[in-house]
């Protein structure tokens, strides 16, 4: 809770800092406000018990405090590698404000215990994403990117506001744990009503997790904005909604499961295959990411449909997310820097192995976790969730996991291979800051470091 | 101890080499592979010694929650792999001397990489870890070929890279099925003798998928009939260094991993599907010897012939006796080197006359003898004469498989005749007769050349006459597997 505030207060600051004039201050107080807010909650953990606040809206109980923890994390990388993005920013303070004020959006989701903080998570999180993502002003693509994510994720929202409404008036209560109490007392009597909300929340959540057939905007809007902004949607706002998916349908919901089990297996199964089978096609890297994005919501959605009763469900998330976020940091950092000419296409990585090997080199470990494969942290990742679909009914789904798997071998290596293989025209080393570096080497240092020793997460997450 | 430097070396070695630039890596290299065949014959000494030696084993929890552990052992089977593979790389590395490659040091260093993954593949005790490691080999073998390989590499390592990754990644789930169902007093164990036990309490439906699973990821591996497509091609296209490890060493991880991961685990699963696997091996026999018979590029002949004598194997492992286990690992062995030596001739003849087309070749005998006697002697040991290391495994495989079925065993026998056949026929298009082409002279070979094809020929000459040491191992190894298999 008080890392929730500290952010707050940082946005509030960053505001500010336009006012007062202490613009050059800013980046370094925002990474000192982000370490502290991480190190509070880390002091949280060890008190046993959450505390509940705001009449019991929110509570940072311990899976909360992991994910509010990766996404802490990734935002202090975001930062240091976006802080040449934002140096030619003539409205620097505000974009800074609204990445905070979305971070605050994205804590309230890892920790809501009540519908309306989940909406007001929801929104707080999404509307500066809207602005940011358009926020490249003379850019066609971002401010259509900007456009697209408005109206459609508006209506998204609307659809969760409709589902909350209808579940409100058939259980008569906001709060999540009163809801499953509902659920469990009169099972089996429920009005037909509640399941259409149950239904009606869980496109909207799709929908905020891209997963097909709701992400038809990601693409797009992934590729039109700035690249940066993407990083942070990809990563950040992914794991946010990932925490708030997993918190309604496994507490609210879990009562229910068969009226959203079953949909959520189609949409798994279409997010892979139609994911997967995008991105092999793709020309632009930038939009090859957007749907590989979705690629991993649907690993990350068959960890909730597997709805273990134990931890390992909550294991599995947190370990995917946080392999996750930390690859695509890393891909992102390099791709921020090998396409700043404008030229998205795989043709940019061209030779990248004769001009930048560490680059290269970076930008090849973080494509393997992405698919997948041994000694980097997206492996286990897989190998988490494959685990916690084995016991299940959904064997299908598992071997389409597979089978999209390999494909997504494909694209990956795309990359790989035209940054070792590729013939590219110039041969002069890009230019890279030391900030943006450090970030790159970083992220896919701890890549393989907790591919090497995943146990080392998994010891900590003990709940 | 032994266990762990057997992984150790390589994996500095690699390091180091990475660092160093230009020929020093490569005398580094050789330098630090010559260590781990030090190192693998003191495991054998000490085998030879005591079996059960602590040495030999080494055990470290690695992913406590998960019940991974890294735990790695030296039975039979595996030592006699990896004295093959550290006898292998010295020679490998040897050969690649006269070759020029940019950036040497990553090359020597994949190379290198690539040997500590193949031994963790051999040695490993815990089915996660031998996933691992079996991933982890694909890596460097993949950058080999794609950064020095041929033209069009691009395309055709991907095709080998996805093959080889999907075949894998169904292995994986049925570990992974395996793993469920071991129940260790309430724990569960990624633990070899614990999997086989929960293989072994599987019904017979369930045996026949797990079998599948696990089955193909080493029928793409090793490859057989009809899973070989990526085969050839990978072979033309790699360097030659990156062609020897693929045939030589990299091939026997699907066909050990046949006889330690698959025989063992799923009984059942075996008698339903043993037929069936051994139909395909033996069609991958015949259908690589006739289609080698057509080749004109030496290099793809060698690869279809590689794929014939892999069929053989294979069908010497699923004939489930003892003659044909112990054929399939003395093949195995024999395989490794004559296939090697081959590839290394196919590329000397490269390196000297610009060509590997037959048709374009002819006359060399009369422009080196020595080369052409190192020559024949190599090729007669793929063909398996009596006193090459050929003859041995070939004799015990067709044995074996006779045992099995008279039928199967009399197609096999046509991999022996074909195998004369198209060799024959290449060696004497290519050293005999006229010179066909004026403009090709052929020269004396390098020493280093030299000295590695002596090597070779040397062991197939002594293996063939005097197999014991080999063979005794190997028959230990196959009266425990059969143990196991009862």
């Amino acid at each position: 809770m008080k890392g929730l505030l500290i952010i707050s207060g940082l946005g509030i600051l960053a505001m500010l800092a336009e006012i007062f004039k202490f613009k050059k201050l800013l980046l370094p107080l925002v990474l000192l406000g982000i370490v502290a807010a991480f190190a509070l909650n880390f002091i949280e953990w060890e008190t046993i018990g959450s505390i509940p606040y705001f009449d019991n809206m929110i509570s940072f109980d311990r899976p909360a405090l992991a994910f509010s923890g990766i996404i802490l994390a990734t935002s202090f990388f975001w930062f240091i590698l976006a802080n040449d993005y934002f140096e030619e920013d003539s409205n620097l303070v505000d974009h800074f404000a609204l990445v905070l004020f979305a971070l605050v959006g994205a804590l309230m989701l890892t920790a809501f215990k009540n519908m309306t903080t989940l909406f007001l998570g929801v929104e707080i999180m999404s509307i500066p994403l809207y602005v940011l993502a358009a926020s490249k002003k003379k850019d066609m693509r971002s401010n259509e990117a900007g456009f697209k994510y408005l109206i459609m994720g508006s209506f998204a929202s609307g659809f969760l506001l409709f589902g909350i409404a209808l579940i409100y008036g058939a259980t008569g209560s906001f709060d999540l744990l009163a809801i499953r109490q509902f659920v469990a007392d009169n099972a089996g009597n429920l009005p037909s009503f509640f399941y259409v909300g149950v239904v009606l929340m869980l496109v909207a959540m799709c929908f905020k997790v891209s997963a097909a057939p709701f992400h038809f905007w990601a693409p797009d809007v992934y590729e039109g904005s700035p690249t940066l902004i993407t990083a942070l949607m990809s990563t950040v706002v992914k794991t946010a909604a990932f925490a708030a998916f997993i918190r309604l349908f496994m507490i609210g919901f879990g009562g229910v499961n068969e009226v959203w089990t079953g949909t959520l297996s189609v949409v798994i199964a279409l997010s892979l295959v139609v994911a997967n089978f995008s991105a092999a096609m793709q020309n632009s890297v930038k939009r090859m990411l957007a749907y590989s994005s979705i690629s991993h919501a649907g690993f990350m959605l068959m960890v909730i449909l597997a709805n273990v009763r134990s931890n390992i469900s909550l294991n599995a998330i947190i370990y995917y997310s946080l392999a996750y976020s930390v690859g695509s940091i890393a891909a992102f950092g390099v791709l921020y820097n090998v396409t700043r000419k404008g030229n998205e296409n795989f043709e940019a990585f061209n030779g990248l192995s004769k001009r930048n090997p560490g680059l290269a080199l970076c930008m090849t470990i973080a494509m393997l976790s992405l698919a997948g494969i041994p000694v980097t942290a997206g492996f286990f990742a897989k190998y988490f969730v494959f685990t916690t679909m084995i016991g299940t009914s959904y064997k299908w789904l598992l071997i389409l996991a597979i089978l999209t798997s390999a494909v997504g071998a494909y694209y990956y290596l795309k990359v790989v291979i035209a940054m070792y293989f590729g013939k590219s025209d110039s041969s002069e080393a890009i230019k890279i800051e030391k900030s943006n570096t450090f970030v790159i080497v970083v992220t896919t240092v701890f890549t393989v470091v907790i591919g090497l020793v995943p146990g080392f997460i998994a010891e900590m997450f003990k709940f | 101890m032994l266990a762990v430097l057997l992984i150790g070396v390589p994996l500095l070695a690699a390091l180091l080499v990475f660092l160093v630039k230009g020929n020093a890596s490569r005398n580094l290299a050789l330098g630090f592979s010559i260590i781990e065949l030090a190192v693998a014959l003191t495991a054998y000494i000490q085998f030879k010694h005591n079996p059960d030696s602590a040495l030999l084993t080494a055990s470290f929890p690695w992913v406590k929650a998960l019940g991974i552990n890294f735990s790695v052992g030296l039975n039979g089977l595996a030592l006699l792999m990896i004295l093959l593979t550290t006898f292998l790389l010295p020679l490998i590395i040897l050969s690649s001397f006269k070759n020029s490659y940019n950036n040497a040091h990553n090359f020597y260093g994949l190379i290198l990489l690539m040997q500590m993954a193949l031994v963790g593949v051999f040695m490993a005790n815990d089915g996660f870890l031998f996933y691992v490691f079996w991933e982890l080999a694909l890596i460097p073998i993949y950058f080999i070929c794609l950064v020095w390989g041929g033209d069009d590499r691009g395309r055709i390592t991907f095709k080998f890279f996805v093959y080889t990754l999907f075949g894998s990644l169904f292995m994986l789930i049925g570990l992974i099925y395996l793993y469920n169902h071991t129940a260790v007093e309430g724990l569960k164990s990624w633990a070899v003798q614990d999997l086989y036990a929960a293989g072994r309490s599987l019904s017979e439906t369930q045996q026949s998928a797990v079998f599948w699973l696990i089955f193909i990821a080493f029928a793409i591996k090793m490859p057989i009939f009809p899973f070989h497509t990526w085969q050839p091609d990978t072979y033309v296209n790699a360097p030659t260094q990156g062609t020897m490890l693929l045939s030589g060493i990299m091939l026997k991880m699907g066909t050990f991993g046949a006889i330690k991961w698959l025989l063992p685990i799923v009984p059942l699963g075996l008698e339903k599907w043993g037929n069936t696997a051994m139909i395909l091996s033996v069609i991958g026999i015949v259908y690589a010897s006739i289609i080698a018979l057509s080749q004109k590029d030496f290099k793809r002949l060698i690869a279809y012939s590689s794929i014939a004598h892999v069929g053989l194997i294979s069908a010497g492992i699923f004939s489930l006796n003892q003659q044909g286990l112990q054929g399939a690992i003395m093949q195995m062995l024999a395989h490794g080197i004559n296939v090697v030596g081959l590839f290394f001739i196919a590329d000397i003849l490269l390196r000297h006359t610009g060509t590997r087309e037959m048709e374009k070749l002819g006359g060399i005998r009369s422009m080196n003898g020595n080369f052409a006697v190192l020559f024949l002697i190599v090729l007669l040991g793929s063909v398996a004469l009596p006193l090459t290391n050929g003859f041995v495994g070939e004799f015990l495989l067709i044995n074996g498989v006779y045992q099995y079925n008279a039928w199967y065993a009399a197609l096999a026998g046509l991999t022996v005749i074909l195998g004369a056949v198209y060799m024959l026929r290449a060696y004497q298009k290519i050293m005999l007769g006229e010179r066909r082409d004026s403009n090709i002279t052929f020269g004396s070979i390098a020493t280093s050349d030299k000295i590695t094809l002596l090597i070779v020929c040397a062991v197939i000459l002594v293996f063939g006459v005097y197999p014991k040491p080999l063979n005794d191992i190997a028959e230990e190894a196959v009266k425990g597997i059969l143990v196991n298999l009862k």
